[in-house]
């Protein structure tokens, strides 16, 4: 045991993305020692991906946008189902937090007169997207790395070590937090985890812990997001006995590419719709004129001639339905598959070939040309994209106290970004990540120092709950031979994604939770050969148990909502249920057994539910919930 | 439509290692990365290999293959022919660590010896106003990925591990760029680029620019450029006194 390296940090931050760099920038402001660490290297984690920009209300492009406008459209997309107060805070703090990033070197693309340019996205009413083309995670995540070097820089002249306030802890894998359960509620004393290059273990000992381990897509067979999305962070938080929130809704971005098969799910940008590209099925139909749903006709062109002119003369125009929230663009085009309308590799054509000139896709869709033109051979500034839906984001989370997010029942933990729950609802608006990552990574900073001030040093951690930890970790050497864990992570990536994915029934669901429990008994058969140096066979073993309990989850929560809203549709109960509106569900581990409960959706205050048209309210909302307010500042 | 490709592997650590054959199938459309992972779902699960995104946006995939330096993900199998052996190796110019994996270390020290961005003084967060043109040179460099491909290649380390020492690297030379051409910089970069991060080791070869992913013109956008501007102060006695007045606090 004594082999073991030790760390002691005030703040200790999981996770190396938009989210986690935020959190170590503020609580480094707050006067705070902080590790990062990240399971891949820096500068590299997922937020990189990110194409379309970073939603903030800046009026940048057209002065009526403010942050009651982003309020709203954020709880329309979630479908209401959003903790309100994340959503406020959310849309007030953007525009500073964007701001901010000019000062650490950002550059985003300019307006006409030197501002920060904002592109169109759906769901937001007005150009709200701060952007660079459409590589904005690129930007985002070097401008964090960059500003975090350059504090290091700073550190380093007043005490000649770099790494003497901020240290970033690259490929190091965390599989257990640390408890001290001496007083009641268990507190957080630090974390355990692995260096990828070696397969040596290490122990951080601190007060405070910020959960910044982003999403779960791995889980899905079809999907948009790189190999770290293995819900780490969701299975450390409900593992540690804190709760997660929202499981139930994914979002399943409506266009991935389809062919060839080894590219299938990577993700084609929301801003070739924002842009001016519209989808069309093998008939040649702009068939999203035909999937409008009532909630919506106010907001959405019915015609190609209005959604046309709408490009260039948006405040006498509605908007063109391809942008549409995303689960219900998702829909439609699983809808048009199914009813043999599709193309030759089962997804529909997105086009913007006869749409904008070829120098103009090549300026604003730099990265799509590209990855067409690579990876498929297409020419997209000639020919149509094939899409389809491919899994994207997780709305689910931990649950977290909307003003600081401190994960609920764990002193000391904390959780920001996409791993956190309750700002989305039912469904995120794209451009909402980024800008969440943001005020809430920042919030987390600000919240866990000051925690530590309070708190004071960490607990003791004992040579027994390193034990532990250590023969956890090393189980996989061990196994009976029989399962490899490549098959079983193919096998639960198959059946997440024919039972759980998109379109859901109670049947289904059933029977995925019934071979959930099977895979229960794979996973702890999983064996790996190879040493511990940089061995992947290993990795994949640990990241197996979190896939696993992140899909248990994520099926449990979604056989438990007996209705249809954003990311979560069930063709057994098709329709939307005001009653569902005011329910959370929440997982939380009780004898090592996941359990799902039902927990009621904070009360919106009047005077923000009077930031909408009753009328519109009428359709989420009971009777008795609406009775006395006097909406109508829309 | 699927063959059986004959692939050749390095695989070893830092004491020892060669390559290693396999026949493996490769399927339509498929890509190196994709082979590799198919080699460890099957006949080699400890196959040690760096990759996130598999869509040519991270970076993390460098290696070369059949000796020339590539991202992995974003090389087609079908730019070869299908007899043709295919061999990935480690990145040359950095320590291997295990099979495909190297220690790329060094740039990122490198990256904490160039001066960040200097904010103007004054000027809000909210109040920053620059103009497209002027944007985008800078933005240029910034669509790097840092696979450090660029790095690997550039004869000046690779062929000579005493000068990892002197010399940045391309990857930085273009960060000093960036830095030089934002408009709203305050620091003066040119004299620091010259004597401390050695550009002028650079003989313009133009391999770093060969290799890049992202078609960032390195040496002829930045280096070139730099260069340039380098030797600006150097023999204008003038800006040379303006240059010492401006950069006392270094
Ligand atoms: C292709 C694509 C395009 C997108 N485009 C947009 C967009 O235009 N606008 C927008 O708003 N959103 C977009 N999103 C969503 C957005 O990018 C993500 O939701 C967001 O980047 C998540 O950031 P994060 O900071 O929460 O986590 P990430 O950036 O994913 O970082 C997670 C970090 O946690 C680390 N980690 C995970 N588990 C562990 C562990 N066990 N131990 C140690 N470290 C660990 C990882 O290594 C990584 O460093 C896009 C997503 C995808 C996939
Ligand atoms: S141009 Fe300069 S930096 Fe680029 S590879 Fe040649 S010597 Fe190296
Ligand atoms: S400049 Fe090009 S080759 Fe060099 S690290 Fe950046 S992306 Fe890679
Ligand atoms: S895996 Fe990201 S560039 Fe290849």
């Amino acid at each position: 045991m004594s082999q073991i390296e030790r760390h002691t940090y005030d703040v200790v931050v999981i996770g190396a993305g938009g989210a986690g760099l935020r959190a170590a920038i503020e609580a480094r402001a707050q006067g705070k020692s902080v590790a990062i660490l990240s399971k891949s290297l820096f500068g590299k984690a997922h937020t990189v991906m990110a194409e379309g920009g970073i939603a903030a209300a800046m009026g940048n492009v057209n002065n009526n946008d403010n942050w009651q406008v982003h309020f709203r459209d954020t709880m329309r997309g979630g479908k209401f189902l959003n903790n309100y107060r994340m959503a406020e805070l959310h849309a007030k703090e953007a525009p500073q937090r964007v701001w901010e990033l000019e000062t650490y070197g950002a550059l985003f693309d300019r307006t006409k007169d030197g501002k920060i340019s904002q592109r169109n996205f759906g769901g937001h009413e007005y150009p709200r997207l701060a952007h660079v083309g459409d590589r904005t995670g690129l930007e985002l995540i070097r401008t964090l790395q960059q500003k975090i070097v350059s504090l290091q820089q700073d550190d380093y002249i007043t005490t000649g070590d770099y790494e003497s306030h901020i240290k970033v802890f690259a490929e190091f894998a965390v599989t257990d937090l640390l408890l001290d359960e001496s007083a009641g509620q268990p507190r957080v004393a630090g974390c355990f985890g692995y260096y990828r290059e070696t397969g040596d273990f290490a122990v951080f000992q601190a007060p405070a812990v910020i959960l910044a381990t982003g999403g779960i897509g791995k889980s899905f067979k079809v999907t948009s997001n790189s190999w770290e999305y293995t819900g780490d962070g969701h299975s450390l938080a409900i593992r540690a006995g804190s709760t997660l929130i929202n499981m139930e809704f994914v979002q399943f971005h409506p266009t991935g590419m389809v062919w060839p098969p080894s590219v299938k799910g990577i993700l084609v940008t929301e801003s070739v719709r924002g842009d001016g590209g519209v989808l069309r099925n093998s008939e040649g139909r702009r068939f999203m004129f035909d999937y409008i749903p009532d909630v919506f006709k106010k907001q959405y062109a019915t015609t190609e001639a209005e959604a046309d002119r709408w490009y260039t003369d948006p405040d006498n125009n509605k908007r063109p339905p391809e942008l549409l929230p995303r689960d219900e663009v998702a829909r439609a085009i699983n809808t048009e598959v199914k009813a043999g309308r599709g193309t030759p590799h089962g997804g529909v054509f997105l086009d913007v070939s006869t749409r904008l000139t070829a120098e103009q896709i090549q300026t604003k869709l730099p990265s799509m040309y590209h990855q067409f033109k690579e990876l498929a051979g297409v020419d997209i500034t000639k020919e149509p994209m094939e899409v389809g839906p491919t899994c994207h984001y997780v709305m689910g989370g931990v649950e977290v106290e909307a003003d600081t997010q401190a994960a609920t029942g764990v002193l000391g933990l904390y959780a920001a970004g996409e791993v956190g729950g309750g700002l989305h609802g039912s469904n995120r608006l794209g451009g909402n990540s980024l800008s969440d990552l943001l005020v809430f990574g920042r919030r987390a900073g600000e919240a866990a120092s000051t925690y530590v001030d309070a708190a004071g040093a960490a607990a003791q951690i004992t040579d027994d709950a390193i034990a532990r930890a250590q023969a956890h970790a090393l189980a996989p050497f061990d196994g009976d031979g029989s399962e490899n864990p490549y098959t079983i992570h193919s096998d639960l990536q198959q059946t997440m994604n024919d039972l759980v994915g998109i379109i859901r029934n109670g049947t289904e669901l059933r029977d995925a939770l019934d071979r959930l429990e099977s895979f229960k008994s794979r996973v702890r058969n999983v064996t790996v050969t190879g040493g511990r140096v940089f061995n992947p066979g290993w990795h994949l073993a640990l990241d197996l148990q979190s896939l696993l309990l992140v899909s248990e989850c994520l099926a449990r929560s979604a056989l438990a909502r007996e209705e249809s809203r954003g990311g979560h549709t069930r063709d057994d109960f098709p329709a939307m249920d005001p009653q569902w509106r005011q329910v959370n569900l929440i997982c939380r581990m009780t004898d090592k057994q996941v359990n799902v409960s039902k927990q009621a959706v904070p009360t919106v205050p009047n005077e923000l539910l009077s930031l909408f048209d009753v009328t519109e309210l009428d359709k989420y909302f009971t009777g008795a919930e609406l009775a006395g307010v006097t909406g109508g500042a829309h | 439509m699927g063959y059986t490709s004959k692939f050749r592997v390095w695989r070893g650590d830092d004491t020892d290692g060669g390559l290693v054959d396999f026949e493996v199938e490769v399927n339509e459309g498929e890509v190196v990365l994709d082979i590799v992972h198919r080699l460890q779902a099957t006949e080699a699960p400890d196959l040690a290999v760096r990759w996130n995104c598999k869509a040519g946006k991270c970076g993390s995939c460098s290696a070369e293959v059949n000796g020339r330096p590539r991202l992995m993900c974003m090389t087609r199998m079908s730019t070869f022919s299908q007899d043709e052996v295919v061999t990935v190796t480690p990145l040359r110019a950095f320590p291997v660590i295990k099979d495909l994996v190297t220690d790329v270390s060094f740039n990122y020290q490198k990256a904490r010896e160039i001066p960040s961005f200097a904010p103007p003084v004054g000027v809000e967060p909210g109040d920053y106003r620059m103009q497209q043109v002027d944007v985008q040179r800078s933005q240029e460099f910034r669509k790097c990925i840092e696979c450090f491909l660029c790095q690997n290649t550039c004869h000046v380390i690779r062929d000579h591990e005493e000068n990892k020492e002197a010399f940045a690297g391309p990857r930085y030379f273009i960060r000093l760029a960036e830095l030089d051409m934002h408009p709203l910089d305050v620091k003066d970069r040119r004299r620091g680029a010259q004597e401390e991060h050695g550009l002028g080791m650079c003989n313009i070869t133009k391999c770093c620019t060969d290799v890049c992913p992202e078609h960032i013109h390195i040496t002829d956008n930045a280096i070139i450029p730099m260069k340039e501007r380098v030797a600006d102060v150097k023999y204008d006695p003038l800006k040379r006194i303006l240059l010492k007045i401006t950069s006392r606090d270094d």
